[in-house]
């Protein structure tokens, strides 16, 4: 199989940028959401469509995003 | 030093002819651990870097007999052309490179780029869980010239006996935030070791996941004063984005002395007295 419907998107979620990318293969589109820097994957979900991957996703990663701390240097 | 590519990148080109070749075996390993089974190199094996590419008791590397039976039950010997990719720009296929350079193997090489060129060049992916046939493979003696302990990089924060480089983000290296955004915090303090230079990883990258060039490697690291001189040791969180710098260095780039601190900042992070250096 060959993924298709690839996206990839910068967005900010709990005031934290991420990607979001998305592809489908066969019928399961598949959404992780990973911090801007360094790039480590925050949550991934699967979708019978790209709407449902990425909310999940999204959902996932907004709450663990909003646990990070910043501290004053 | 040579200002060529090295026998140790393979293409995507290369991996779609090759990578079911009797005497080779392309292996994924990502930072995220259920990624291979949303699709990867058809024929590639999958190794799980928090199961199987550590000691799951003790803090370290996977040991010498575990490492044999991973190898092993992966159909690799001791010959067996090892072709490593990953997500992240190869940060865990960087990690398992250097622990195979550590145990002697002598063919280990990374598809540039990895995982997102191999999926953003629409290359066929599979969902199957490939087996192997079983093979001996028998570790050397581990060679921990490669490896910087906490006591050498203590030394070497004294005495400037070694170049240190923090590859985390500007914002971890500061101590603005204990870890990546969204991922749990591992350490006490932030900061960075004393007299480290910062130069995150992903600036030994191109977009499309990609290694730079010779040039623009040496230029970068030039820029620091890191020249190959002079030893040099990486660190980071957990050991694997650096681990992946000390794959630029050590291997595009040709340095000789080039250390993984693996320890890294959530063993410097959370020593007791030990100085810090903030911002």
């Amino acid at each position: 199989m060959k993924p298709d419907h690839q996206t990839s998107r910068r967005e900010e979620l709990a005031g934290w940028p991420v990607t979001i990318d998305t592809y489908r293969l066969g019928e399961v589109y598949h959404c992780t959401v990973s911090n801007a820097d360094p790039g480590a994957r925050i949550a991934r979900a699967d979708g019978s469509t790209r709407e449902e991957a990425e909310s999940r996703a999204v959902e996932k990663a907004t709450r663990y995003l909003a646990q990070t701390r910043r501290f004053t240097t | 030093m040579a200002a060529t590519i090295p026998n140790v990148l393979v293409t995507t080109d290369w991996v779609a002819q090759h990578a079911t070749d009797a005497g080779v075996r392309v292996v994924e390993v990502d930072v995220d651990t259920t990624a291979y089974d949303q699709g990867h190199v058809p024929g590639a094996a999958g190794w799980n870097w928090t199961t199987e590419l550590c000691d799951t008791l003790v803090r370290d590397i996977v040991p010498a007999d575990k490492l044999e039976s991973l190898l092993g039950r992966t159909g690799i010997d001791n010959k067996t052309a090892i072709v490593l990719y990953g997500d992240n720009n190869n940060w865990f296929a960087a990690w398992a490179f250097w622990q195979l350079k550590i145990y002697g193997h002598d063919d280990v090489r990374i598809m540039d780029g990895g995982r997102k060129k191999w999926l953003a060049e629409g290359r066929q992916l599979s969902t199957d869980k490939t087996s192997f046939p079983a093979a001996k493979y028998k570790a050397k003696v581990p060679d921990n010239s490669l490896r910087a302990f906490l006591p050498e990089v203590q030394q070497a924060m004294k005495s400037k006996s070694a170049a240190l480089v923090d590859v985390r983000s500007p914002q971890e290296f500061t101590g603005e935030i204990l870890s990546p955004p969204g991922l749990p915090e591992t350490c006490q303090r932030g900061g960075h070791i004393p007299g480290a230079k910062s130069i995150p990883w992903g600036k030994n990258c191109n977009d499309d996941g990609t290694f730079k060039s010779f040039d623009e490697l040496r230029s970068l690291y030039g820029a620091q004063g890191i020249t190959g001189d002079q030893p040099v040791i990486a660190y980071c969180r957990i050991g694997e984005r650096s681990s992946l710098t000390w794959f630029a260095l050590k291997h595009l780039l040709g340095f000789n002395n080039v250390k993984n601190y693996d320890g890294s900042w959530t063993e410097w992070g959370n020593l007791v007295g030990i100085p810090v250096e903030k911002p």
